[in-house]
């Protein structure tokens, strides 16, 4: 039975809207409405010269989008982008789902200390770890290379590497991100009842077996909480190629996000940077319900 | 004798694996910060190692001095304090609204509102440029700031923890005659101090490591944030990796500290706001 919730008096309805209003103001004004005039930008040929008196810029219907769609250059960095989200996000699941399940194990000793550590990628600042990594990646100073050569493995021009500079992205932004997730992942692995894990062992199931019949089936609402905040992320990136490569060698780290800059921030061709924001915005939709579909299929 | 050694071997192999992924994570921090004490041309030298040959804190100095990134240091330490006041504010008065004020069309409202969530900050970013730019705010601190003034995750947070304050308290400050203002100063913040504390780290952590907003709006390097600062030396000193690492330990180490200092309140925040509803 439910208990009758009272309803406000005016006085508490008045309160509520002093309370609320300076916040959504703040909401409505300086976020949801840009999102719309973004929209609306995407429709225009807005440039320099709108800058300098808006009534230059005309409305051109889908022609920013169709532009895109025939340009190599943003069909390369949606491909980057793509591939830099479907290599970075299970990547980055399988290594933070890893060290949870380490640091929850109970043979290990001093979990916090372990927690913590795995832990402080994530608040570092961005652009000052791309700027350390830079030099990480270094082909003859650098130590990754160095660490790679000691265990017998060829040294790499990761940067510099049309082939390699993608991925060198990928393996900070795990290293950057997937504690993160481990934290997720502990919580979530706390919350599976121990006695579930006995009565499986009295079944005779091996660790495998209570990893794939268990522990990752009632991990499902993290890994779908996980997934969509990786890929919703990563789907974003900028910082690393600003800072790293600038979108080279080739274009080959140019991400839609770094190209959306450069159109709307360096070229002022705002319409067609509001377009490619679009299309990232409808990428990252489509992405999310594609998570959420697959979850269902899951459970089913 | 095999199930001994067996026993012995699974604690050892668990530990030595997170000894490992902690090395791992750690190396290029430790690095940074050894790098940055090396006398110049040092960190540049095969093969690359981790131990300074004599630590010198010159490339400090050279910052502060000649590069003044003091200046940045302060500009990011007052934008991400200022916008951690706001927020703290604005989010709390808004969260508390939404769990504990009754009005019509409160839950549809916050509904509205949570939808907004998955929308990345970076669509709105050309127009609320241009809006910036009508408003005459380009290029000053309040252009950084205002944008996240409030939040629609800030308010999410807040509203999740003040629901489970009780009506009855509430109410009765109501019939001793209490204002709904003074109710919230005296009776509802100190409540929320907890969480408020989460909001506040996550809001300090996020403000200074912000990149891409204060890049744009902030034209006058007068007026940049270190991580601004920072993206900028690296076009012109880049060579110098022992300067560029002490400009990393410079703007990651008070982040560093503050998050180790209140971690447990971050965490829980995280847990709390992800895991929850």
């Amino acid at each position: 039975m439910r208990v009758e919730t009272r309803r406000g008096t005016p006085a508490e309805a008045r309160a509520a809207l002093f309370f609320l209003a300076p916040g959504l103001f703040v909401i409505v004004f300086f976020f949801l409405l840009p999102i719309a005039a973004s929209f609306l930008l995407s429709v225009t040929d807005f440039d320099l010269y709108a800058l300098a008196d808006p009534s230059n810029a005309r409305v051109t219907g889908v022609s920013n989008y169709r532009a895109l769609l025939s340009d190599p250059v943003f069909l390369t960095a949606l491909k980057n982008t793509l591939v830099f989200v479907l290599l970075g996000s299970p990547l980055t699941v399988i290594v933070a789902l890893s060290a949870a399940l380490l640091v929850n194990a109970r043979l290990a000793r001093a979990k916090g200390f372990f927690r913590t550590t795995f832990f402080a990628p994530v608040v570092t600042t961005l652009v000052a770890v791309a700027v350390v990594f830079r030099y990480v990646y270094h082909p003859r100073f650098g130590l990754l290379n160095r660490g790679l050569t000691l265990i017998g493995l060829p040294a790499v021009d990761w940067l510099g590497d049309p082939r390699f500079a993608l991925l060198a992205i990928v393996l900070l932004a795990v290293w950057k991100n997937f504690g993160f997730s481990t934290i997720l992942f502990v919580a979530g692995l706390q919350g599976i009842p121990e006695s579930l894990y006995e009565a499986a062992r009295l079944d005779g199931a091996g660790g495998w077996q209570q990893f794939r019949r268990i522990t990752l089936p009632l991990l499902a609402p993290t890994m779908l909480l996980v997934g969509l905040t990786r890929t919703i992320d990563y789907f974003q990136l900028f910082a690393e190629p600003y800072v790293m490569t600038s979108g080279g060698p080739l274009n080959s780290t140019l991400t839609m996000a770094l190209l959306m800059y450069k159109e709307g921030f360096r070229f002022w061709n705002m319409g067609r940077g509001a377009a490619i924001a679009f299309v990232l915005f409808g990428v990252i939709l489509v992405a999310t319900l594609i998570q959420f579909r697959l979850q269902k299929g899951g459970e089913t | 004798m095999r199930r001994g050694v067996k026993r012995l071997a699974a604690p050892f192999a668990v530990n030595a694996l997170l000894v490992l992924g902690a090395a791992l994570t750690l190396a290029p921090l430790v690095w940074m910060v050894s790098a940055s004490v090396m006398p110049t041309g040092e960190a540049s030298s095969f093969p690359p190692g981790f131990i300074p040959s004599r630590i010198t804190f010159e490339h400090y100095r050279d910052l502060f001095q000649r590069l003044s990134l003091g200046r940045a240091f302060g500009s990011s330490l007052l934008l991400a304090s200022s916008v951690t006041f706001c927020s703290v504010i604005l989010n709390s008065m808004a969260g508390y609204a939404f769990a504990k004020l009754r009005f019509p069309g409160r839950e549809r409202l916050f509904r509205l509102l949570l939808l907004g969530m998955v929308i990345p900050v970076q669509i709105a970013m050309l127009p609320l440029f241009l809006l910036m730019r009508s408003l005459g705010l380009v290029n000053t601190y309040l252009g950084v700031v205002l944008p996240s003034a409030a939040g629609i995750f800030g308010i999410f947070l807040v509203r999740q923890f003040a629901r489970s304050i009780p009506d009855e308290l509430l109410d009765a400050a109501r019939v001793d005659g209490a204002s709904e203002w003074l109710i919230y100063r005296r009776l509802v913040l100190p409540l929320l101090k907890p969480v408020l504390v989460t909001l506040g780290v996550f809001m300090f952590l996020g403000t200074w490591n912000d990149f891409l907003w204060p890049l744009v709006v902030l034209t006058d390097d007068t007026k940049y944030t270190l991580p601004v600062a920072l993206a900028n030396l690296v076009g012109e000193h880049a060579q110098d990796t022992e300067l560029m690492m002490a400009g990393s330990v410079l703007t990651v180490l008070p982040v560093l500290l503050l998050f180790l200092g209140l971690q447990r309140a971050y965490i829980e925040g995280i847990t709390a706001g992800g895991l929850k509803e």
